[in-house]
């Protein structure tokens, strides 16, 4: 390492402006949700501002390294940083799938009975565990009285004859591939293989994009014909919340390399051996990619 | 890059430093310990005596939660981030963060988040009061609206320790002078690379918490509500599961910071130092898998209760040997008693009691009987006030001649800390007692029978607010117009940022030094 040569930037407007869009995104969104009129207001210009800054602050940081001002130590920092970011959102979805395996595992036997517990059948009668959780407690109890109900039809696996039309299967091959194109993508440009790169990132891209409409088309299936929404019980919420917060990070993962994509076409960013926004994008697909094979086995082979 | 501070207010809206910015975490910290400290002033006030004086039941419930937000995430976590800032660059050679403008970002999110939860207080059914816990369902079906900004700011102020841990992490790794190895890097460094590691494994973890309770306010979604198949148990595992390395995040720095100055004041290298960076570890991992201790009454399975307890109790090893090495650093030392050294002191003493007390709250048959009773509050006062907060006061007085170039007011010091210590244990103390006799926690009256130990626990709560007024005085007066001091500061201390001048330099090692 050579004597003063690491980067610290002059005076920066950038944070404080991301802090403030940040506030007012959640600020409006809590408003909204709370039911006053300011709230959608509040919550989109924050967004506007947010992204404006993030902008900014993506292309400033672009220049700096193309001027030459990232020495291989700050580069290293930037490395670590997107190692670690990745890992606190291993840790996010790991609250959420371990929520999932608590519920079927644990409680759901316990509220049908099961355990040391005596009060939950008599809270309960009737309960009895499943799942994919298609009648809840309170219809147990309620009847036609319950308010919390259950779905009508499930996600889950539907037996090896419907496998061909089956979307999560075809989901699965479609992320999976994905993350393959990518990787031949990291390989091309590691070759100087421009035109290899472009083709390859341009069809991760698009894979990106046909997972997305066949999760739509899942979601509008699921909503209108099989009676499962995100008010159906402890199945309805696992399975949105889950697939649903991976679907989110697959949109932000498209939109990176649709970034990526873009630099490279419009303005011919990314050398052999300096590509690292690129390499973190693909990382943050990789990722996306192992919790689709997760959310996969958890909530559709085996839900 | 500059070679000083830019001139007036927008220095500190743009600044890049880590030493600024880790003055303006500190302080901030400093503004919510005084802030939570008001909110803990009128509890303590409502229950100097039995019956309803001051406040409404309510009014006081939102008084515990704030409480406990505020200094949990606004008083202790702020002020550890701030001594990393100023102090990991310096300790090991570093020209700065390593991330310089998200830094900054880390910083900037906090006045933010605390600004919308604090101004929950004036809305339509009043601020939080549900408890810093949070448990749902009082968080969810039972809450005031005012709960989606409470969520919110936790969101926000989550995100803001994650960029801070990144920060933390990637400075450590791979900023270090030449020659700094791992083994060789002081305490305070290595204790924060475990924090920040905790930081970033279970922040997502709380946000995660906090979205269910989201989704089940305004979506619809059944986690915590058993009509629908959920469960409320499941609120408190996740929010443990956070919560327990939480309360590791807020004490293991302050091992690091007591790691230095004991031995500074007693003339001895540390004892043990590679035992302390295991114990540290050991202390980090074992906090993922104990965090049902806090859930004993909540109707777990006998193997659960026998597990959780085990797991426990074994955290009392790694801590026993940090305690030991503690003492065995001061045998036979040529001690002196600065202000730091009895700020230091005090915690060892006060920290072991709260650790046999949670050691006591361990063993699952007899916490049935502690559980929710002021002994658990005793408890954990005694592991955060003398354990975090005299860990965070002892590091400002040892390092205040560093940041600002003049020497603090000795005999104001030993004021604040004579103050502070009788104030502490004279409120904390009896809460052992009132706590063991069966005084429930979070009520605003209480049976008369435990009138004698409340009124005590209040008037030392505001003679331990006194001495925090005599603080800021010191503080405040020492930055102005104390004597100048000099580069050492103190008697052959150890450490890279005493070879810096005092105050240290705007910038600081550009050109690495270099470690032997």
């Amino acid at each position: 390492m050579s004597a003063g040569t690491y980067y610290v930037p002059e005076q920066s407007r950038l944070p404080i402006w991301a802090s403030f869009g940040l506030f007012l995104t959640v600020f409006g969104a809590a408003n909204w949700m709370n039911g006053s009129d300011k709230g959608p207001y509040l919550f989109f210009v924050g967004g506007l501002v947010f992204a404006t800054v993030l902008w900014k602050w993506f292309s400033i940081a672009i220049s700096e390294n193309m001027a030459g001002m990232n020495s291989p130590q700050l580069k290293r920092s930037y490395v670590m940083g997107m190692q670690w970011f990745i890992f606190s959102e291993v840790m996010f979805f790991a609250a959420f799938f371990g929520a999932l395996f608590y519920i079927r595992t644990l409680a759901l036997p316990w509220l049908a009975g099961e355990g040391d517990g005596v009060d939950n059948p008599l809270l309960w009668p009737n309960f009895t565990a499943e799942w994919p959780l298609m009648t809840t407690p309170d219809m147990a109890l309620n009847g036609d009285a319950a308010t919390r109900l259950g779905p009508k039809d499930s996600m889950t696996f539907p037996g090896w004859g419907g496998l061909l039309g089956w979307l999560p299967l075809w989901n699965t091959i479609i992320l999976l591939s994905s993350s393959v194109t990518v990787h031949f993508a990291h390989s091309a440009i590691k070759n100087n293989n421009r035109k290899s790169f472009n083709i390859w990132l341009g069809v991760t891209v698009l894979l990106g994009v046909i997972f997305l409409i066949l999760q739509a088309e899942e979601y509008i299936h699921a909503y209108n014909e099989l009676g499962l929404t995100l008010q159906s019980g402890i199945y309805g919420t696992t399975f949105f919340m889950l697939t649903g917060f991976h679907g989110a990070h697959v949109t932000i993962g498209t939109l990176m390399l649709f970034i990526m994509w873009m630099r490279s076409m419009l303005k011919g960013h990314f050398k052999p051996d300096d590509n690292f926004g690129f390499e973190a994008a693909s990382w943050y697909w990789h990722f996306v990619d192992v919790v689709w094979v997760g959310l996969f086995f958890v909530v559709y082979v085996f839900g | 890059m500059a070679h000083g501070p830019a001139k007036g207010f927008t220095r500190w809206l743009y600044t890049t430093n880590h030493k600024d910015i880790g003055s303006m975490y500190l302080w901030f910290s400093f503004a919510m310990f005084f802030l939570g400290g008001m909110f803990a002033l009128v509890i303590r006030a409502e229950l100097f005596q039995p019956g309803l004086q001051i406040v409404e039941p309510n009014f006081f419930n939102q008084m515990t939660t704030m409480h406990g937000l505020v200094m949990v995430f606004g008083a202790v976590m702020p002020a550890f981030v701030g001594l990393a800032n100023w102090m990991v660059p310096l300790m090991i050679g570093a020209p700065d963060m390593a991330l310089p403008r998200m830094n900054n970002w880390s910083f900037w999110i906090l006045p933010f988040a605390f600004a919308m939860l604090s101004s929950t207080l004036f809305m339509q059914g009043g601020a939080p009061n549900f408890g810093w816990t949070f448990y749902a369902p009082l968080s969810t079906t039972y809450a005031p609206p005012s709960v989606t900004f409470f969520i919110f700011a936790i969101h926000i102020m989550g995100a803001s320790s994650i960029m801070g841990a990144i920060n933390i992490i990637a400075t450590i790794l791979n900023m270090r002078a030449p020659g700094m190895t791992l083994m060789k890097m002081p305490l305070f460094v290595w204790t924060w690379l475990i924090t920040a590691f905790l930081l970033i494994a279970v922040m997502p973890v709380l946000a995660g918490v906090v979205t269910m309770m989201l989704m089940d306010i305004h979506f619809g979604t059944s986690f915590f509500d058993a009509a629908g198949g959920g469960d409320p148990v499941l609120f408190q595992h996740v929010f443990w599961f956070f919560g327990h390395p939480e309360v590791y995040i807020m004490i293991l720095p302050a091992f690091g910071i007591v790691s230095a100055i004991i031995p500074t004041f007693a003339r001895k290298p540390l004892f043990g130092y590679a035992s302390m960076v295991y114990a540290t570890a050991a202390i980090a991992i074992l906090s993922f898998v104990v965090w049902a201790h806090h859930m004993f009454t909540v109707g777990m399975p006998i193997a659960g209760e026998l597990f959780f307890m085990w797991a426990t109790m074994l955290i009392s090893v790694p801590t026993g040997v940090k305690v030991f090495n503690w003492v065995a650093t001061m045998f036979k030392g040529s001690m002196t008693f600065e202000t730091p050294m009895l700020f230091s002191i005090a915690f060892v003493i006060l920290f072991t009691i709260g650790g046999f007390s949670g050691l006591m709250l361990a063993i699952a048959p007899a916490d049935f009987q502690y559980h929710d009773t002021y002994f658990v509050v005793a408890h954990f006062h005694y592991v955060l006030v003398p354990g975090a907060i005299f860990s965070i006061t002892a590091g400002v007085y040892y390092w205040l001649p560093k940041w600002c170039g003049n020497m603090y007011n000795e005999t104001m010091g030993k004021i604040h800390f004579w103050l502070a210590f009788i104030g502490l244990n004279v409120t904390f103390f009896p809460m052992h007692f009132s706590g063991l006799a069966g005084m429930p926690r979070r009520i605003p009256d209480y049976n008369l029978m435990f009138a004698d130990w409340n009124m005590i626990s209040s008037v030392g709560a505001f003679l331990f607010g006194a001495a925090q007024v005599v603080f800021l005085y010191n503080v405040i007066a020492t930055i102005v117009s104390g004597k100048k001091a000099t580069d050492e500061v103190w008697d052959n201390p150890e450490g890279l940022e005493w070879t810096v001048a005092s105050p240290a330099p705007y910038h600081t090692f550009a050109e690495p030094p270099e470690v032997k």
